[in-house]
């Protein structure tokens, strides 16, 4: 037993060319639509993707939630087609359908047997230009998404917490107001409200569009010129420049109680670059710093806080490079009984300092890119994820060489790269830290 | 409007696609039984391993046993503790999760083909000689103490467990597989170990394999996996006696959102109107849109996010579910609703054209679900847990498509009840009173 888990080390090979990129074809159409093509034949299944470069954070003041609202409002009808009719086509044909909102993208994708492509593409490229909406849709629908915000946030202390510390986090970018919206502001949401979001930015040459599955890269291409294709550039689309953080220059604190709060917590996040078009690296430093610190049972944080000290319960390092503007890279702790959330902040920075003293174990890196390397013969049985990956990427300022790129630049990044961009992250002074716990018991 | 109805109408003249999965039926020199669907084209293997039982065999006052085992089958192994074991893990880029749920105990395995053999071994050393060790036991233990603690104070959990209480009488499904917090700081080490030996055995193991290995890779592989298990596990828990009176019982507890869970009783997936009770909840609030719940409440009135029906059938007991959330004064209205939903589709039946969109949505929505070895590998060893052969997958969707009008309709009146329809709330409900205690 012991040799052959000893020569485990010894089984980090170079594994097979054979990776995801290989499958993507890429091309664009006059009016400016991105399009990305996956193949996968193992199944007669297409993912049919439209992703627009505008999210949340692209909202004007004083209309939280628009961005959300809209896209629930974009399944409501258009010229040709009734309210509720696309899902329901979309259901007819044995498909299922959905859409998202983030800060900084809106996306709409179904997924279908793949001789529906054509189907699918007549009725996205559609709603694309030819919503139309009326003041019944918006009563309604604006009740579901205050329902939705009840559920995801106002049910949740957690989801509040969240919410009260990223506003804390962002003095001026709108990253710091909700995606769903403020609750006060999502009642006065009406149709001009939508309307205006939707004529700005719904458009081709604000669009990626993501073809995944059992379809060849030549038949996407002609059924997009067929549906996308007449559709004109929006010439008045406004430059993507959102108002940014000013320099933060004192760390900001906050405490948080609910009565339902069961277990506290300690959460303290930091303003991190994102990954940048052409200059990945920091951020690619970062993630492995993420997994450094957090990712596992190995990880830094997990030995010390929940192995040998036992202070923690639980802990987490989240850092997602995807981001059109500052990102956060956080830390949380979970203490355990009988430790307060002062012990728990306190641990946890002794184990930045310890960290930022000693460095790295190599042999720790070395299991983390092998775990990379490996994600990408996982990640083409996957291709939902793939198509996932391409247009999240697409639409927060990426291209698709720094997409393709960025596996090689993980492997590229040194112990060195690592420890420097770690000192600069962890900088008090552009932090904020957050203790969510139940209200104090007075006699 | 009309022209582009009929052409969605045209295009399903085209047959839905076909799920091209073949599925290898073998059985081990050792003699287990395991679904193989071979596919070469990414070189990794994704393994699923069932145990039927789950935190259902707890021992009588052991609640929470099964599963404090299960979150200790990755806190070390043979001459690894539980950081030795993960670093040897990590260092293979296999994935193991080990996860257990009230009918059973689920493993699932990741790993390449380059490292297949050493991944075996990591993951047989996890199941055959798990150490349980005692400081991992505490390390666990306070996490399951943690999450007990959180689900008493969750309005999600909180609905789900005191729906168990009152629906599942003096069977495991009464209370949660968390156990309490007394049950969790009682148990021993032995009684960790009793558990292993009560869900882990070969007696009720069920096995699929999809990926980048041979019918003969496969077998070697499970007899040396798999071979040393006990033969025979603790006996199941068996039927559960069901209590649904009808009515609301309302949990208080102060949030601004209700969340209610309604049932009333259900069908066993092996009953000849499955399918036609399978359609009718597609059609009532099965999941889409489209459904009739859906449509009602949350399109219409703008009563909610999400309400949803489903069947629910687990081992030891059928019961036709759902849920819904609206804020405090407004959730009687949504639950009023529900209710004549309940009592119109019993009454008046289904249409055609529902029955018809139902078919083909849930037609063609089956090939979709195998896409991917993952997805396989899960499919294939939940239809080996109902009893399913091999060949379902093809003949599945003529089951569907055989059932008419008339059998969903029968279904509704003889098997829809509205006076047993019965609700639990959480939350601070307005104009509602309990009817049950």
């Amino acid at each position: 037993m012991r040799s052959l888990f000893a020569s485990f080390l010894l089984a980090i090979a170079p594994l097979a060319p054979a990776m995801a990129e290989d499958q993507v074809t890429t091309f664009a159409l006059e009016n400016g639509l991105e399009v990305v093509v996956i193949e996968d034949h193992r199944a007669p299944v297409v993912t049919q993707m439209v992703w627009y470069r505008a999210g949340s954070a692209d909202e004007p003041p004083g209309a939280s939630g628009v961005a959300h609202f809209l896209e629930h409002l974009l399944f409501k009808g258009t010229e040709t087609i009734e309210p509720g009719e696309f899902s329901a086509t979309v259901a007819r044909n044995g498909g299922s359908d959905n859409a998202f909102t983030s800060y900084d993208y809106t996306a709409y994708f179904q997924r279908i047997a793949a001789d529906r492509l054509e189907l699918m593409m007549r009725m996205e490229s559609d709603r694309m230009v030819n919503l139309q909406l009326g003041e019944g849709d918006i009563a309604t629908e604006r009740d579901v998404i205050i329902e939705e915000r009840n559920q995801r946030v106002e049910n949740n202390p957690s989801a509040l917490f969240r919410e009260q510390k990223n506003a804390v986090q962002y003095l001026n970018h709108h990253y710091g107001v909700p995606i769903i919206g403020w609750q006060h502001e999502m009642h006065d949401l009406g149709l001009e409200d939508a309307l205006a979001y939707y004529r700005t930015f719904y458009a081709p040459n604000n669009a990626i569009l993501v073809v995944a599955g059992d379809v060849t890269p030549e038949d996407v291409r002609q059924l997009a010129e067929t549906y996308y294709g007449p559709i004109p550039a929006n010439p008045d689309l406004p430059e993507r420049v959102r108002p940014q953080e000013p320099r933060q220059m004192a760390e900001r604190r906050m405490t948080f109680r609910d009565d339902r709060v069961a277990q506290p917590y300690v959460s303290r996040s930091y303003i991190a670059p994102e990954r940048d078009s052409g200059a990945q690296e920091e951020a690619a430093a970062l993630t492995l710093l993420a997994e450094i610190l957090g990712g596992g049972s190995t990880s830094v944080l997990t030995q010390k806080l929940q192995f040998d000290s036992r202070i923690a319960v639980q802990t987490g390092v989240y850092y997602s490079g995807l981001s059109l503007d500052d990102t956060t890279f956080s830390l949380v702790v979970v203490p355990a009984a009988g430790v307060t959330l002062e012990q728990a902040e306190a641990a946890m920075d002794d184990v930045l300092t310890t960290f930022l003293e000693t460095g790295i174990d190599p042999d720790q890196l070395e299991r983390i890119k092998m775990q990379v390397r490996a994600s990408e013969i996982y990640a083409r049985d996957d291709v939902g994820g793939l198509a996932n990956r391409y247009g999240r990427a697409l639409a927060q300022g990426l291209s698709v060489a720094d997409v393709q790129a960025w596996p090689e630049i993980l492997q590229n990044t040194t112990e060195d790269d690592i420890m420097a961009a770690a000192r600069k992250v962890f900088d008090r002074n552009t932090s904020v830290t957050g203790w969510l716990m139940a209200p104090e018991v007075t006699q | 409007m009309i022209r582009f109805v009929l052409a969605v109408v045209m295009l399903l003249a085209a047959l839905p696609a076909r799920a091209g999965v073949e599925v290898q039926e073998l059985t081990t020199p050792g003699g287990l039984e395991a679904w193989l669907v071979e596919d070469h084209s990414i070189p990794f293997v994704a393994l699923e391993l069932r145990f039927r039982g789950g935190g259902s065999l707890d021992a009588p006052g052991k609640r929470g046993a099964t599963n404090l085992m299960v979150g200790l089958l990755e806190e070390g192994a043979g001459n690894l503790d539980a950081q030795g074991f993960a670093r040897a893990t990590e260092s293979l880029a296999a994935n193991f999760s080990y996860g257990v749920s009230d009918d059973a105990v689920s493993i699932s395995a990741h790993f390449l083909t380059e490292n297949r053999d050493q991944a075996m071994t990591l993951l047989r050393a996890s199941l055959l000689e798990t150490r349980f060790d005692p400081d991992a036991i505490e390390r666990v233990r306070a996490q399951i103490t943690s999450i007990i603690q959180s689900s008493q104070k969750d309005p999600r959990d909180l609905v789900g467990m005191s729906f168990d209480a009152l629906v599942y009488g003096d069977h495991p499904y009464a209370t949660s597989l968390n156990g309490t917090l007394e049950s969790v700081a009682a148990l021993t080490r032995e009684d960790i170990l009793a558990a292993q030996r009560a869900a882990m055995a070969r007696d009720r193991l069920y096995i699929s394999a999809v990926g980048d290995i041979t019918g003969d890779e496969l077998s070697a592989l499970l007899d040396d996996l798999l071979g040393n298990l006990p033969a025979i596990g603790a006996p199941l828990a068996g039927e559960a006696t069901l209590n649904l009176p009808g009515g609301v019982k309302v949990v208080d507890f102060d949030t601004p959102q209700s969340i209610a869970a309604f049932a009333q009783p259900g069908i066993d997936r092996d009953h000849p109107d499955f399918f036609a009770a399978y359609l009718l909840n597609h059609i009532l609030g099965g999941g889409s849109f489209e459904s009739r719940l859906m449509n009602e409440v949350r399109e219409k009135r703008g009563l909610t996010y999400g309400v949803y029906s489903y069947l629910l059938d687990k081992d030891g007991a059928a019961l036709w579910m759902g849920s819904v959330a609206s804020a405090n004064d407004r959730v009687a209205e949504a639950m009023s609703v529900i209710r004549d939903e309940w009592a119109k589709i019993r009454e008046e039946g289904v249409t055609e054209a529902e029955l018809q969109d139902a078919k083909t949505y849930l037609t063609g929505a089956y090939p979709l679900r195998f896409e991917g070895n993952g997805p396989i590998a899960d499919i294939a060893v939940g239809m080996q847990m109902e009893g399913l052969p091999t060949d379902y997958i093809t003949t599945r969707n003529d089951k569907l498509n055989a059932v008419t009008l008339d059998d969903v309709n029968r279904v509704a009146r003889d098997l829809l009840d509205p006076a047993k329809l019965t609700f639990v709330v959480v939350g601070k409900p307005e104009g509602i009173e309990s009817t049950i205690n």
